[in-house]
């Protein structure tokens, strides 16, 4: 058994319940140990780049520092979750004056610089079990089912903090999908943004962004849409008029261990 | 540039880090931008318009709150601009007004569905108001 922290944020606890369940049933399947600390919080949902911004990025450094603490990595499941962490984490590593503003206020026993490392749970499969390794578990192929990859946008840039994949041409998602026995579908709109957040702007903006990548993914023949992100699925579903199904990477990764019952508590 | 216009201009660059004279305005940012067609100015014109010091104009405009912060402008820049990064900036001197809350918590219930996730509402109060 391999010890992770396990960070959840606010959204798996609520509207996302399945994403976050799958992930913690498959882990077991896996052989990783997932640790929830009791007093984590939520992570504001985006990162506040500006250099002036302390007590936006503190929740992070909270969780950071509880994973160093205990001796552990730290997981993500939600790609927003994962963004801010992973940005939170470079910026005190490399920023001088932000690692000292946040260490003053936050008064730790220890000062907290970024050294915990940061995985999202695709970079633990991929890093950890071994895409390969994954395959040699799967019960239940998903066979013949050609599978778009949606990354979004915070799964992958800026580059330079999220270090996970190329941006421009990633492969972690598909080669996930292929150590689960899907057929994964490479489409021009995989890596660009849903329109977020600006729902509460104005809605047509997430309504035409959507319907592009939902188009794209169509065009390219996709039966099925996978994401890690509550708000890319929100958009998805409810703002790009497409019927095509979109699931989380877990829901999929867990009916490829075969557990049972997967996706009903949605 | 008049004393008011450079100290506002003096309080993007330090907020965001950005040194807009690395810019050689070849428009990537702008071109790449998947909010383009929504905002009135362009991740480019940011950046020219800092240099300028024209602050103001884009703390009025409404393409402050049409960014996605999806960082594709961040990465596809050749020169390392990080125009993202100067939107934001002028965006959080807009809403750290007095009264320059671009969202209030009681508009929120009457924006919600039953599949609405938290991720969303969050991301929105940090984005759109102090």
């Amino acid at each position: 058994m391999k010890n992770f922290t396990y960070y959840p944020g606010c959204t798996l606890r609520t509207k996302a319940k399945e994403l976050d369940r799958c992930a913690r049933v498959c882990a077991e399947i896996l052989g990783i140990n997932l640790e929830e600390p009791a007093d984590w919080q939520c992570c504001g949902g985006a990162y506040t780049t500006a250099k002036d911004e302390i007590a936006t990025k503190l929740s992070a450094v909270r969780v950071l520092n509880s994973a160093k603490e205990a001796g552990n990595p730290l997981i993500t499941v939600c790609s927003a979750c994962h963004n801010v962490i992973k940005q939170t984490n470079y910026d005190i590593s490399h920023d001088d004056e932000m690692c000292g503003k946040v260490n003053r206020y936050l008064g730790l026993s220890e000062n907290y610089s970024g050294e915990t490392i940061v995985y999202h749970y695709l970079e633990m499969l991929r890093d950890v079990i071994g895409f390969e390794n994954l395959a040699k578990q799967v019960k239940k192929p998903l066979k013949g089912v050609k599978i778009a990859p949606y990354y979004g946008c915070l799964l992958l840039r800026p580059k330079k903090a999220l270090a996970m994949d190329d941006p421009e041409n990633p492969s972690i998602m598909e080669n996930f999908i292929k150590a689960i026995g899907g057929t994964p579908v490479v489409y021009a709109q995989r890596n660009e943004c849903c329109g977020a957040y600006t729902i509460f702007e104005d809605k047509n903006q997430a309504v035409e962004r959507s319907a592009k990548i939902a188009e794209s993914a169509r065009e390219m023949g996709a039966d099925m849409i996978i994401t890690a992100c509550p708000l890319c699925m929100y958009n998805l579903k409810k703002n790009s008029g497409c019927d095509i199904p979109v699931r989380y990477f877990t829901e999929v990764l867990a009916e490829a261990l075969g557990v049972e019952e997967v996706g009903n508590e949605q | 540039m008049n004393s008011k216009n450079e100290n506002l201009k003096e309080q993007v660059l330090r907020a965001s880090g950005v040194n807009v004279l690395k810019c050689m305005r070849c428009g990537k940012c702008s071109g790449t931008c998947p909010a383009y067609g929504e905002m009135e100015y362009h991740p480019h014109q940011f950046v020219y318009m800092i240099e300028k010091g024209d602050i103001e104009k884009l703390m009025n405009s409404p393409s402050i709150y049409r960014c996605l912060t999806c960082f594709a402008c961040v990465d596809r820049c050749p020169r390392g601009v990080e125009p993202a990064k100067a939107v934001e900036a002028v965006r959080l001197m807009a809403v750290r007004k007095q009264d320059g809350n671009r969202l209030k918590p009681e508009q929120i219930p009457d924006m919600l569905d039953e599949d609405m996730p938290q991720q969303a509402i969050v991301t929105a109060l940090r984005k759109y108001r102090k």
